[in-house]
C-alpha cells in the first residue's frame, strides 16, 4: 500500500520536473497514477497486505475516506432512483420518467432542489441541539465504515474490535434522532422520536446477540478475521448460523426504521415522525444517514454472514473458475449497458425524444466504457474483490426496497412484541444451541 | 491511543466538515424569509396546542433500562466468545449458567408483565 502511493507520488514529481518529456509521459502517466491508485485501492499483490490505517499512511487512509464517502454519496443517489422505479414497477406504474431518459437524473435534480430550499428552524426550537442532530446522524452512518472491508487491503482501518466499532458508532444515531425529535417544540416529532429509540434500542439486543453467535466460530472481533475465518473454515458463516443471520435481516430492518418496521416516520399517524419540522438540505442529511445506514448494516451481514469480499464459492478453486469469476464484473456492467443502449434504440424515433434518447445512448456508453475498462486484466483482478463486496450489499438493497413494496407496516405494539418476545428468547436460545454444537464439534 | 484508530477519528471529521460545508455554502443561494406564522411547529394547519415538552408513558423508560441490562449482559458475553474455543467444556458450563440465569430472569420479566407493551 505504503509503496504503491509512494510511487504515484514520485512518478508525478517527475513528470512536473521534465517538462519536455510532459507531452510523451502524459500519455503514459496520467492513466498510470489512475489505475495504480486503483490497485492500491483493491489489489492484494500490488500492495502491502494491511489496510493504510494499520501501516500509519493517514494521507493514504483520507484518499480512502474521501473514495468511500463519496462512493456511499454515489450509492444513495443510485439507490434513491432505483428505489423509485422498483417501487414504481412493482405498483405497474412508470416511476420518474421525465427528467433524463428514465428519470435518470431525478435524484440529482430532487438534490439540487433540495440545496435551493429555505432552511425553515420552528419557533421554539433549541437551536444547537436542532442544528447537531442531522449531523449526529451522518457522522455515526459514516464513521462506522471506517471498520469495513470491501478488500483485502480495500478498508480504511483494520481495527482489532471491528464488529463492536461500528455496532457502537452506529448505534449512536439513535441520539441524532432523539435529538432532532425534542429539539423541534413540535408534538410529533417527539412522538416519532420516542418510537425510534424505543424500537432501535429493542432490536440493538438482538444484533448484539446474533454477532455473538458469530464470534463463537471466529474467535476475532477483527472485521477483516471475520473474513478469513470464513475463507479458513471454506464456508461462509450463514451456514453455520444460519438462525443468527436470520435474526440480523430482521433486526437490521427495524434497526434502520426501514418498512415495515418505519413506526418512527408513519405517514399516516406522525407526519414525517422525528424530521417532521426539518426542510431543504437538513432533512436530505437524515436521509443521506438513513441510506448510509442501511449500507452500514447490510456490510455487516455481508462481512459477518456471507463471506465478505470474497467470490461466490471461494472453496472451490477448479481450474479457469477463477479467470470465469473474474470476467463477472465486467459482463455486468456490459449486461447494464446493452440494456440501456437497446432502451435508447427502442425510443421512438420523433424529434421531442431525441434528447432523451442521446442522453440514454450516452449512459450506455459509460457503462460499456466501464465494463470494457473492467475486461482489462489489472482492472479485471483489481477490481475483483470491491465488486462481490458491493455486490452482496446491493443485493441487501434490492431487499429493503422489496420489503417496502411487500409488507404492510406493524402496529407499534406488534413492533415491540416482535422485538421482545420472539427476536430476543429466539437469539438467546440459539446462542447456547450453537454454543453447545460448536464445543460438541470435534 | 493506538494508531489504527486514527483513520476514525479522520473519518467522523470528514463526515462532519463535508455536510456542514455544504450546508453553510448553498447559505449563500437559498431564501430566508421566515415570519411568524411560517416558524409555527407543524400541527397539521391548526395552532399549535400547549408546548410539546411534555410528559410521555413510563412504558419507554422501562425499555430503555431493560435495553440496557441486557445490552450488558451482551457486552458480558463477547470475551467469552473470542475465547470459546480455547475455554472448552468449562467455558460451555459457565455461560450455560450465566445465559441460564438471564434466560430466568427474562422470563420473570414476562411473568410480571414488564414486557406487556400496550
Amino acid at each position: 500500500m505504503s509503496m504503491a502511493g509512494g510511487w504515484w507520488l514520485v512518478r508525478n514529481a517527475e513528470c512536473c520536473r521534465r517538462p519536455g518529456v510532459l507531452a510523451a509521459g502524459l500519455t503514459a502517466a496520467l492513466p498510470a497514477p489512475a489505475a495504480n491508485l486503483l490497485a492500491a485501492v483493491t489489489s492484494p499483490q500490488a500492495a502491502a497486505t494491511s489496510p493504510p490505517g494499520n501501516t500509519g499512511h493517514f494521507l493514504l487512509a483520507t484518499v480512502y475516506i474521501l473514495l468511500i464517502f463519496a462512493g456511499i454519496s454515489v450509492g444513495v443517489i443510485v439507490m434513491n432512483w432505483v428505489e423509485r422505479k422498483v417501487l414504481a414497477h412493482m405498483q405497474v406504474r412508470l416511476g420518474p420518467m421525465r427528467v433524463g431518459p428514465h428519470g435518470l437524473l431525478q435524484p440529482i435534480a430532487d438534490a439540487l432542489k433540495l440545496l435551493l430550499k429555505e432552511d425553515l428552524v420552528p419557533q421554539g426550537a433549541d437551536h444547537l441541539v436542532f442544528w447537531l442532530a442531522p449531523v449526529v446522524v451522518v457522522v455515526a452512518a459514516f464513521s462506522a465504515f471506517t471498520a469495513i472491508p470491501f478488500g483485502p487491503t480495500a478498508a480504511v482501518s483494520d481495527l482489532n474490535i471491528g464488529v463492536l466499532f461500528v455496532l457502537a458508532v452506529a448505534s449512536l444515531g439513535v441520539l441524532g434522532i432523539i435529538f432532532a425529535g425534542w429539539s423541534s417544540n413540535s408534538h410529533y416529532p417527539l412522538l416519532g422520536a420516542l418510537r425510534a429509540g424505543a424500537q432501535m434500542v429493542s432490536y440493538e439486543i438482538t444484533i448484539g446477540l446474533a454477532v455473538v453467535a458469530v464470534l463463537l466460530h471466529t474467535g476475532t472481533l477483527s472485521m477483516q478475521g471475520i473474513v478469513r475465518a470464513q475463507i479458513d473454515h471454506q464456508q461462509w458463516l450463514l451456514f453455520r448460523e444460519p438462525v443468527a443471520f436470520g435474526l440480523f435481516a430482521v433486526a437490521m430492518v427495524a434497526e434502520t426504521n426501514r418498512s415495515p418496521f418505519d413506526l418512527p416516520e408513519a405517514e399516516s399517524e406522525l407526519v414525517a415522525g422525528y424530521h417532521a419540522e426539518y426542510s431543504g438540505f437538513r432533512w436530505s442529511l437524515f436521509m443521506l444517514g438513513e441510506y448510509a445506514g442501511m449500507m452500514l448494516v447490510s456490510a455487516v451481514a455481508v462481512t459477518l454472514w456471507l463471506g465478505g469480499w470474497t467470490r461466490p464459492f471461494p472453496n472451490v478453486h477448479a481450474a479457469g473458475l477463477d479467470a470465469l469469476f473474474s470476467f463477472v464484473p465486467a459482463a455486468c456492467f456490459l449486461l447494464l449497458a446493452g440494456m440501456a443502449l437497446r432502451a435508447a434504440w427502442k425510443m421512438p424515433g420523433h424529434r421531442r425524444w431525441r434528447v432523451q434518447r442521446d442522453g440514454l445512448a450516452v449512459f450506455g456508453s459509460l457503462l460499456l466504457g466501464l465494463g470494457l475498462l473492467l475486461a482489462v486484466p489489472p482492472m479485471r483482478t483489481a477490481c475483483q474483490n470491491v465488486f462481490w463486496f458491493v455486490l452482496k450489499v446491493a443485493v441487501f438493497q434490492y431487499l429493503f426496497i422489496w420489503y417496502r413494496a411487500t409488507f404492510p407496516r406493524y402496529r407499534y405494539d406488534q413492533l415491540l412484541r416482535i422485538g421482545w418476545r420472539i427476536l430476543i428468547p429466539t437469539a438467546l436460545a440459539n446462542l447456547v444451541l450453537s454454543a453447545t454444537l460448536t464445543a460438541l464439534r470435534p | 491511543m493506538p494508531n489504527n484508530y486514527v483513520p476514525a477519528l479522520l473519518f467522523a471529521l470528514i463526515a462532519l466538515l463535508i455536510p456542514l460545508g455544504t450546508l453553510l455554502l448553498f447559505r449563500l443561494v437559498r431564501p430566508s424569509r421566515p415570519f411568524a406564522a411560517k416558524s409555527l411547529p407543524y400541527e397539521c394547519g391548526i395552532d399549535p396546542v400547549g408546548g410539546s415538552r411534555h410528559r410521555f408513558s413510563v412504558r419507554y423508560f422501562l425499555i430503555a433500562i431493560l435495553f440496557v441490562l441486557f445490552d450488558v449482559e451482551t457486552l458480558f458475553l463477547l470475551p467469552w466468545a473470542i475465547q470459546f474455543k480455547h475455554l472448552g467444556m468449562f467455558g460451555l458450563g459457565e455461560m450455560v449458567v450465566f445465559l441460564g440465569m438471564l434466560i430466568l430472569g427474562y422470563f420473570w420479566l414476562v411473568q410480571n408483565g414488564a414486557l406487556e407493551l400496550e
